[in-house]
């Protein structure tokens, strides 16, 4: 694609793929082009710190209003996710990591739908794979650290109340699904909801704005235009629906896998 | 060319599914920095202001029951107190019924007595003077037989000692007589 196709109006239609996830670096630092992502990655982390500080700093036996916004988006981790999935006796201990990936998802996430920003960081796999290894890292290590190397591989790969030849084949699958697979699945909902949900909203944008101005016969041009405009409305609202909800499961699926790892039982 | 052209497409079509060592790093150190500043500042605000939630809520239930309890137990107090009154009131009630019956009876006895004194002493005035009245009597009627008698018989007896036992004499068979 040459600069003179993007003066020139074509009447081709260029479908948004990947490549529109490929931004091109805002400065360098040593050699490393510093690309959009990178910056709201790090925009994020400010801005839960920076929020949930100032609801944090004063709180008190009675709640200002601050206070009581940050206390409802705190209880919703402290309470729903991680002493609701992990038990009341070991959930304490692993509120502030499920707390920190909740609000960096979920912040990451909504990045994507916030005007200027609009661009959900969460869709480069870079840094949910970042997320998965680390839950990934946690939930094998406080397992090892409870029930021992080998115990824990016990735990995890030998169903309870199951003996006898059928252990050979449910211990390599349970290995292969606790062990092996969960990072995976983790990286990937949460990348490909957000690519998809991104490419769905670049898509119903640019192709509205194609038929608007490009299409020919022109009023027909206008009016598929108009509609796909209003469906790139829905979806961005579908989308925003998404980014909550798979903050959620990212954050509650950690949990679980952490609950099932200190678990006394299956 | 054909081969040139898949090059220039997958050059232009980046995987997406390749992850960038850049952006996998960037994101453990940011959220390394994040899970440090949230644990160790913002969990702390919120679990002490829970804390304290807790502790107040608790405590004010201790001190309503403490409240409670004190009220029972200054109820009780005094009831026993208005009991002990009552009794008491009871015991006072009684103590005037006896005193009271105890100062009528005495008062009765005391005025029984004074009528019996004065009734003695009545009779004893009565009794004097009627021997009074009959040691008059004696005199003057002795005076009066001599004087009348020595009228009819014409001697007088003036001779006082004579008639004196003359009198006496009389008298004497008079009561001899009756």
């Amino acid at each position: 694609m040459s600069s003179l196709s993007v003066v020139v109006p074509t009447e081709e239609f260029n479908t948004p793929g990947p490549a529109d996830f490929k931004l091109p670096g805002v400065f360098d630092i040593a050699g490393e082009a510093v690309t959009k992502p990178m910056l709201l990655v790090i925009l994020s982390a400010v801005i839960a710190f920076g929020l949930f500080y100032a609801m944090s700093r004063r709180a008190a036996v009675v709640p200002g209003r601050l206070q009581f916004a940050g206390e409802s988006v705190y209880d919703f981790v402290r309470n729903t996710i991680a002493r609701d999935t992990i038990g009341s006796h070991d959930y304490a201990k692993f509120v502030p990591l499920l707390f920190t990936i909740f609000l960096f998802v979920l912040i990451n996430n909504f990045f994507g739908i916030i005007p200027l920003i609009q661009f959900p960081t969460m869709s480069h796999i870079g840094y949910t794979t970042a997320l998965a290894g680390i839950t990934w890292v946690v939930y094998n290590a406080v397992g090892i650290a409870k029930h021992g190397f080998f115990g824990y591989l016990k735990h995890q790969t030998v169903p309870a109340g199951i003996s006898g030849p059928i252990l050979l084949a449910l211990v390599p699958l349970e290995f292969f699904s606790n062990i092996i697979v969960r990072p995976f699945t983790l990286a990937l909902r949460l990348f490909a909801t957000m690519f998809a949900g991104h490419l769905l909203v670049i898509l119903f944008s640019l192709g509205g704005e194609y038929l608007l101005l490009h299409y020919s016969p022109h009023p027909v041009g206008i009016g598929a235009g108009v509609i796909s405009f209003v469906l790139a409305v829905g979806v961005s609202f579908l989308d925003m629906l998404i980014m909550f909800l798979q903050a959620y499961v990212f954050t509650l699926l950690s949990a679980m896998y952490i609950s099932g790892a200190v678990s006394d039982e299956h | 060319m054909i081969k040139t052209v898949v090059l220039a497409a997958a050059e232009e079509e980046p995987n997406p599914l390749i992850p960038h060592a850049a952006e996998i790093i960037l994101g453990l150190v940011v959220v390394a920095v994040l899970y440090y500043l949230i644990s160790k500042i913002v969990v702390p605000n919120f679990e002490k202001a829970y804390a304290e939630r807790t502790t107040a809520i608790e405590g004010g239930l201790k001190a309503a029951e403490t409240k409670q309890a004190e009220a029972d137990a200054k109820l009780a107090d005094l009831e026993a107190q208005l009991a002990d009154a009552r009794h008491e009131a009871a015991r006072i009630r009684e103590e005037a019924r006896e005193q009271g019956a105890a100062i009528v009876a005495e008062m009765r006895e005391q005025a029984q007595s004074e009528a019996s004194r004065i009734v003695e002493h009545g009779k004893a005035q009565i009794e004097a003077e009627r021997q009074q009245a009959v040691t008059s009597l004696r005199a003057e009627v002795g005076t009066l037989a001599t004087s009348l008698a020595g009228r009819i018989v014409g001697e007088s007896l003036d001779d006082d000692q004579r008639s004196a036992r003359v009198v006496e004499r009389f008298l004497s068979e008079l009561e001899g007589a009756g």
